[in-house]
């Protein structure tokens, strides 16, 4: 089988692969649904999650560990991931190709020369590393804050040692130490200077252009959905994502840029073909020209996907191992071996110096400014409720990769993409919606958080979300607090029953109670007793509405008589009430007395102590468009200091 | 200018064949835009809309002809045993479905909630009333309901699917194009509202099966409550005059047997319960031709009197039944 063959085999299997985790992202017990399927694996494989996650928060979490693998085999035979295996690669390969088919081979070839501007990707892939860099840097360079003068005499020797190094420099190894005790140097005194870690923050962006993630958030939150509608429908039944649009917009623009260029994205944006090009500087094997002479013809440049060059100078750091040059020299001149090119390499891109202390200095300051908007402090917004699980906001953000895997699992649609008012740090971050999907956040449900690949929402059990068993001293896990806006809830603002909130209420006791009132009903003019006996009383003149007071939510109440309260009624004419029998009147009233139709109100409270915040009372409170009552995320145990009330 | 050059003229006049076409295709096009034009003028925009009137649909009566009403109250706490006891003391399944049949059992699904906790119809019950129905000679049994939470993670969490397909019935789960509007003559809310039509389009029997439940709004949830769930649209709104929508749908809903089941009642927190200190054990299961009657039974089950519960009186004073259940001479087992 020939090589290239067996690369066409790999990406179909892949991309089939990736698709088929995309169905299987179900969830339910049918054998197409999650079941024990890996639906995270090849997110897992991705070795720029696992860095980047890896920075930010000091560990490497379960799955992510598939990562060493790809990073070995890439260490070994340079961006095979890219060419082999990648979904979103390949679906670039496909478009691009279909982009040129007709064309000559010498525009072909054209289209797949090497770009100054394919340098653009490493600098996104240092600018998101530095991004996420700032907390492991402050952990090596942290000054203890209790020595700060033995502090400042070790940060000045090693300023002087750096600048003694750094002038005397004239092996790299040198230098590059000398650069690594200046940064530390710098690094302390800023810590010291700012004193404050907020400052000096990192944050994980990693996940708005990471193929991975990125791929697995358009197919999962906008093609999908799409589909979701049709008699096929996966999720069993239409689904929304809010603010889809964008990341449609953001997805059909990488696909539909190969008609102009092969593989745009791949050359020139992505940061994990950047971080392979990296890591490949020393595979075993390359690409590469058994002979500097050749007839010039080109060929193998004309479906050349990482445009590396393979005639001249190899760009070996570009190249994606697609083996079309292989295949199609037809002199046989090009191999993948353990010899350099012929006519010659280059291993690493070129990063100019300026370029990297601009793109990691800007990565640096990004965290730091992207918070000046205090989200994650005082201003944090009280719409962010976050799914159970979800850890902290400040780590959260430091692991959330965007790849919306909880938003496609969650069964009732209740968890959507963050828009643009939760700052770019929040954008397509998981949100729940009370207003879409089929209810709240499902009570006994623990999906998300199990489906997690970074742990952004820890793995937690039914036990620990329900506060039971292990568990029961902690009490359940509460990811807001529902609040009844009293000027909207109709039992409150408008004299009518209801509390549909109170009946949905799912834990036990009830977060929602009731307080019963008897509210007067207006009628025309007083209402003044002819006659009466203990169960129906005669008006002398009125105009009852015919049956509206016989609904069971009536009531009527003669004033002079406080000992007896409101009566059920039963029936009602124009003219005369019913009581009910159960309750009849003590002592009648005399003719001439006043009597009050008055309406039974439930009036719903929240009570904190018991709000998990699940929102089904905002899912199905009537009042449609703006709720009645409303979850924010007040209360949520994830972060202590949006506690409300005392314990 | 006009006239021109004469040597452009020459080479760059176009023929008067040219010139002719060249008028002709124009004329066409005006002709076209024009007709089109006049094809969608609306003079008037757009008028008021008037509601969507579609075909509504009518329930059948699904009750037993000139059967006598019955009840029988069988106690116990295994459900297998007691409803058969119970459906026995009313004459047996074979008196109300037979051979052929077509059945429908509307279930409690409202709750993602899980059996133990009882807020919804126990699985256990479920699968004995299918295979009851399937021992007479039924040629299907269908489940539906249309839950309030996610109707998938509702049957399956329940154990409601399960249960039913493991006894040989076949789950309906609830789906856009299988509501179609229904309007009770005379009645005052269900009006061209949509009702879960599709799995009453091939049956001819129709058997409630309900838990007994404590429910705030309306005092207890039970088979008459229990047909709310075949109403969709924004059924909740119903919550504003809940005792006249409860009354409404025993009127809309003719059904062959009822099945109320008080194994454990939820008597607090209701309706969806939440913890087993919210339940209590009242070992009792009803089978019941009269829906109102046999509410008027389970009302005492939860501590409560059909005087207590607005819905039953109205219910027996509009006709749906009986809420004196004595006059039933209910069978006690």
């Amino acid at each position: 089988m020939r090589t290239r063959t067996a690369r066409r085999i790999s990406q179909i299997f892949f991309l089939a692969l990736f698709l088929w985790f995309c169905v299987t992202t179900t969830l339910g017990q049918a054998w197409w649904q999650l079941r024990g399927w890996p639906v995270n694996w090849l997110l897992e494989l991705d070795p720029l999650v696992g860095l980047a996650t890896l920075l930010t928060t000091g560990t490497l979490f379960a799955g992510l560990l598939w990562s060493l693998a790809t990073l070995v085999l890439t260490v070994l035979l340079g961006r095979f991931f890219c060419g082999w295996l990648c979904p979103f690669g390949s679906l670039h390969q496909f478009v691009g190709w279909l982009g040129r088919r007709r064309k000559p081979a010498p525009e072909k070839a054209r289209l797949n020369q090497p770009s100054r501007w394919q340098v653009v990707k490493y600098w996104i892939l240092i600018f998101l590393l530095a991004v996420a860099s700032a907390d492991l840097l402050n952990r090596v360079f942290a000054p203890p804050r209790n020595l700060p003068y033995f502090l400042w005499a070790v940060v000045a020797g090693l300023a002087v040692a750096a600048f003694m190094m750094s002038r005397k420099a004239s092996r790299p190894a040198q230098r590059m130490l000398a650069v690594i005790l200046l940064t530390g140097c710098v690094w302390t005194v800023a810590g010291v200077l700012t004193g404050d870690r907020q400052s000096l923050s990192a944050s994980l962006l990693i996940g708005l252009l990471d193929p991975l993630p990125l791929m697995h958030r358009s197919v999962n939150l906008v093609l999908m959905p799409m589909m979701d509608e049709a008699p096929i429908g996966l999720a069993g039944g239409a689904r929304f994502y809010a603010g889809a649009w964008l990341i449609g917009a953001v997805f059909l623009t990488a696909i539909f840029l190969n008609l102009r260029t092969p593989r745009f994205y791949c050359r020139f944006v992505c940061p994990l073909g950047a971080l392979f090009g990296l890591l490949g500087r020393h595979a075993v094997w390359r690409i590469g020209k058994r002979d500097p002479e050749c007839t010039d013809c080109h060929i193998c440049e004309r479906n050349c996907e990482g445009a590396c060059a393979p005639a001249g100078v190899i760009r070996t750091h570009e190249c994606v191992l697609c083996l079309n040059c292989l295949a199609e020299c037809r002199h046989d001149l090009v191999g993948y071996r353990t010899t350099v090119s012929a006519t010659g390499e280059l291993a690493l891109p070129d990063v100019t110096r300026r370029q990297f202390v601009l793109s990691a200095l800007s990565g640096l300051a990004a965290a730091p400014l992207l918070r000046l908007d205090g989200q994650l402090a005082g201003n944090w917004n009280p719409r962010l409720v976050r799914p159970p699980g979800a850890l902290a906001e400040a780590e959260f953000v430091g692991r959330c990769i965007k790849c919306g895997q909880c938003m496609r699992i969650c069964p009732t649609n209740v968890i959507q993409p963050a828009g643009w008012e939760f700052g770019l740090e929040g954008l397509w971050t998981p949100v729940l919606n009370f207003r879409i999907g089929t209810s709240g956040c499902q009570y006994k449900c623990i999906a998300c958080s199990n489906i997690c690949p970074t742990a952004a929402i820890r793995p937690i059990t039914l036990d620990e979300r329900l506060g039971r068993n292990r568990f029961a001293g902690a009490g359940p896990l509460r990811i807001g607090s529902a609040f009844v806006d009293r000027g909207r809830c109709l039992p409150w603002a408008m004299d009518t029953p209801c509390i549909v909130c109170q009946e949905n209420c799912p834990v036990s006791p009830k977060a929602i109670t009731t307080r019963t009132v008897f509210s007067p009903v207006a009628t025309a003019g007083e209402l003044l007793v002819a006659d009466a006996d203990a169960q129906t009383i005669r008006f002398r003149s009125a105009e009852l509405p015919h049956g509206r007071f016989a609904t069971g939510d009536y009531y009527c109440r003669i004033p002079e008589d406080n000992a007896s309260g409101p009566r059920r009624i039963v029936k009602n004419t124009d003219r005369e009430l019913t009581l009910s029998a159960e309750q009849p009147l003590t002592r009648p009233p005399a003719p001439g007395a006043r009597a009050d139709i008055l309406i039974r109100l439930q009036q719903p409270y929240v009570r904190p102590e018991y709000c998990i915040g699940c929102g089904v009372c905002e899912h199905e409170c009537p009042v449609r468009g703006k709720r009645a009552i409303r979850v924010t995320a007040e209360n949520e145990t994830r972060n202590p200091d949006h506690a409300m009330t005392l314990k | 200018m006009d006239g021109g050059n004469p040597k452009n003229d020459s080479t760059n006049a176009i023929k008067r064949r040219e010139f002719l076409i060249r008028c002709a295709k124009a004329g066409l096009s005006v002709c076209a835009a024009g007709a089109l034009s006049y094809w969608f003028y609306d003079p008037h925009g757009p008028q008021r809309g008037s509601p969507k009137q579609t075909a509504g649909v009518r329930l059948a009566d699904f009750s037993i002809p000139g059967q006598k009403p019955g009840m029988g109250i069988a106690r116990g706490m295994d459900r297998a045993q007691t409803v058969r006891q119970a459906m026995q003391a009313v004459g047996g399944i074979e008196t109300f479905v037979k051979t052929g049949d077509r059945v429908l059992l509307k279930v409690n699904a409202a709750f993602a909630s899980p059996p133990a906790l009882s807020a919804t119809t126990h699985p256990q019950l479920v699968a004995e009333v299918t295979r009851l129905c399937l021992e007479a000679g039924a040629v299907e049994v269908i489940v539906t309901d249309n839950p309030i939470n996610d109707p998938a993670s509702c049957f399956a969490l329940t154990g409601i699917a399960r249960a039913a397909e493991s006894a040989g019935g076949r789950v309906m789960l609830p789906a856009e194009p299988f509501f179609r509007p229904i309007t009770l003559p005379g009645a005052r809310l269900i009006r061209n509202w949509p009702l879960l039509f599709e799995p009453f389009k091939s049956v001819n029997k129709l058997i409630g099966l309900a838990p007994v439940k404590d429910h705030h709004r309306s005092g207890a949830s039970m088979t008459m409550k229990n047909w709310y769930g075949l109403l969709g649209g924004r059924r909740n709104i119903f919550h504003q005059d809940i005792n006249t929508i409860i009354m409404e749908l025993a009127l809309m809903v003719k059904p062959t047997l009822v099945i109320l089941d008080g194994t454990t009642s939820m008597v607090t927190n209701g309706p969806t319960g939440g913890s087993l200190s919210d339940l209590k054990e009242t070992r009792t299961m009803i089978v019941s031709t009269d829906q109102v009657a046999a509410d008027a039974y389970g009302a005492s089950l939860i501590g409560k009197t059909a005087g207590d519960l607005p819905y039953i009186g109205m219910a027996a004073a509009s006709g749906a039944g009986t809420a004196d259940y004595a006059l039933l001479k209910p069978v006690f087992l």
